[in-house]
């Protein structure tokens, strides 16, 4: 009998499915010797080896799972009788009662014990179903396929067709995609949003093809649904981030029970490499934006220097502290539901300050830092994320101040007087208009200064990650946060 | 054998349509003069305007609300309905 790569239908006669590993099976042996006796036609398929068959008539090695695929065979054993035109009826796992009414051998398995329940077969073993799925059945992807010959590698396939941001990507095979859709209950049709900057219908299928490229898990499709969501929000303004002439790319803060669901990290070094859920989810948007929406550097991207920042930048919030407000709170998300925040942000620029001791010193040591954002003279041209380390934060914590506090006592600390900042002071031709020169002029607007816990636990540093200018277009952009339902 | 990749792209094949060629001359044509926001486009345009006034060029002008997004479909109906002829104050 050859292994089927389309499915057709068996020969008449009792078909079983069954794997060595699973003690029902082999309990059901002698009862498939029992069926050969009777002269009934017996087909037993191994999933994994099948010594343990040894004597019968017809022995198939379904190690592939072709068969176990096509008779959709959910348990082992799975005994189908098949008549002249196709499945008469099936039993799974070992009924003594239901095996004899399905024979039509009245004392069939009579030294069996009457009753054991089958094991689960492995062509339903996830990621196994979706591999056979692509396999043997109708995976019924609708992107374009791309044969690739067995003499090419795939990786430097997708280099030769541009879908790489530069790193190798994984190959979006079927099966590979089928894995990733099985992560989301959304339809793979459904339109996710129109993706800038060609403006086009970005569907679950093409998130989920590019959340495999990025190394995603199948278990990330809803956070990744939820942040392309927020980033498609018209406030978060994804056509200007990609096109501009900035460094700036989204920054994706995830807050709430899906950051440690999915093992994100929020300790030591939680702004670098080494977590696959910030690294490749953060990745995925990018490539999302690259391959779907068209926003590729050098064309339509037209950063003059680029970022780091531009491949992935994502990270969650340290919420150990339940005296800390978490970011999505502050921006009124629920206690203890998930959220994402994206921000229009770049790089990062340390705050290093091992002397001061106290609140106060503190927060002019890092206003001084702030104050360097988008340019020393400009004000309320860009918002910025603070990154407080856990040392630092401690400082603040052992005075009693809260998120309210630090974000106040620092906005009132990168005030600065007009003469200072106006274009041409100190010599600088940069800086706010003249006619500001009396005014007290704040760096940040007031809803422009995000505060996160993020770090390990050693170093009295933290980061600032700096806005783009269409900050100052106060009313046009700004951060987005959405709770999500991941 | 062939394996199968499926393209993460959006499938487009971009419509490459040509520029309609420069006029031989601006006498008798409108040209609109687009802000599209960013930092000190408005001076170079304004400079732009008298140089086309002083030589009896009608002028219009148009602007983006910002330079965060796109110009809307309204704003660049609105252009190319009066204006022969776009310049565009692109650099800060």
């Amino acid at each position: 009998m050859s292994t089927p790569t389309e499915p057709h239908l068996p020969e008449p006669g009792f078909h079983v499915v069954l794997k060595d590993d699973c003690p029902t099976c082999r309990h059901v042996v002698p009862v498939l010797r029992e069926l050969e006796a009777a002269g009934r036609t017996v087909h037993a398929y191994y999933q994994d080896q099948g010594d343990f068959l040894a004597g019968l008539d017809h022995i198939v090695d379904d190690r592939e799972l072709a068969w176990s695929f096509h008779f959709g065979a959910a348990t082992v054993p799975t005994v189908i009788e098949v008549g002249a035109d196709g499945e008469v009826q099936r039993a799974e796992g070992w009924v003594q009662e239901e095996w004899r009414a399905l024979t039509g051998i009245v004392d069939l398995g009579s030294d069996r014990d009457a009753w054991k329940p089958g094991c689960g077969s492995l062509s339903v073993l996830p990621g196994v179903a979706e591999t056979l799925e692509a396999r043997y059945g109708s995976p019924g992807i609708a992107a374009r396929p791309v044969d690739v010959d067995r003499f090419q590698d795939p990786i430097e396939v997708c280099y030769d067709r541009g879908w790489s941001d530069g790193l190798p990507v994984v190959p979006p095979t079927p099966e590979r995609i089928l894995r990733m859709l099985a992560g989301t209950d959304r339809a793979a049709d459904d339109v996710v949003g129109i993706m800038p900057p060609d403006l086009v219908e970005c569907t679950v299928e093409k998130v989920a093809i590019n959340a495999v490229m990025a190394g995603c898990l199948p278990e990330y499709m809803p956070l990744l649904l939820g942040i392309i969501d927020a980033a498609l929000e018209p406030m978060f303004t994804l056509h200007g981030i990609v096109c501009t002439t900035c460094f700036s790319s989204p920054v994706i803060i995830v807050n709430g029970p899906v950051a440690k669901k999915l093992g994100m990290n929020s300790g030591i070094g939680a702004l670098g490499p080494g977590n696959r859920a910030n690294a490749t989810i953060g990745r995925a948007l990018n490539l999302i934006v690259r391959n779907v929406g068209g926003g590729r550097p050098g064309e339509i991207d037209r950063s003059t220097l680029g970022a780091p920042s531009k491949y992935t930048f994502c990270f969650a919030e340290d919420e150990s502290d339940p005296e800390w407000e978490p970011l999505s709170v502050s921006r009124g998300v629920a206690l203890g539901r998930s959220a994402v925040t994206l921000f229009q942000g770049e790089g990062l620029q340390g705050v290093v300050d091992q002397r001061s001791r106290t609140a106060e010193e503190l927060t002019l040591s890092i206003a001084a830092s702030l104050l360097a954002v988008t340019h020393p003279k400009l004000c309320r041209w860009g918002n910025v994320v603070l990154v407080l380390s856990p040392e630092h934060y401690g400082i603040f914590r052992e005075a009693g101040w809260d998120r309210t506090r630090i974000t106040s006592e620092l906005h009132a600390a990168c005030e600065r007087p007009g003469r200072d900042v106006i274009r041409g002071a100190h010599g600088i031709g940069e800086g706010v208009p003249e006619e500001m020169i009396d005014d007290v002029v704040p760096k940040f607007h007031p809803d422009g200064l995000l505060i996160v816990r993020a770090g390990g636990q050693a170093g009295l540093y933290s980061a600032i990650l700096s806005g783009w200018i269409g900050g100052r277009a106060h009313d046009d952009s700004r951060p987005v946060t959405k709770e999500i339902d991941a | 054998m062939t394996r199968i990749l499926h393209d993460p792209t959006s499938e487009r094949s971009p419509l490459l349509r040509p520029r309609v060629a420069p006029p031989e001359t601006l006498e008798g044509k409108t040209v609109a003069l687009f802000d599209l926001g960013k930092i000190r486009s408005d001076e170079f345009l304004d400079a732009l305007e008298v140089q086309f006034i002083a030589r009896g060029i009608e002028v219009v002008r148009a602007a983006k609300p910002t330079n965060a997004k796109p110009a809307s479909p309204d704003i660049i109906q609105d252009v190319a309905h009066k204006a022969h002829v776009i310049v565009e104050a692109v650099a800060d």
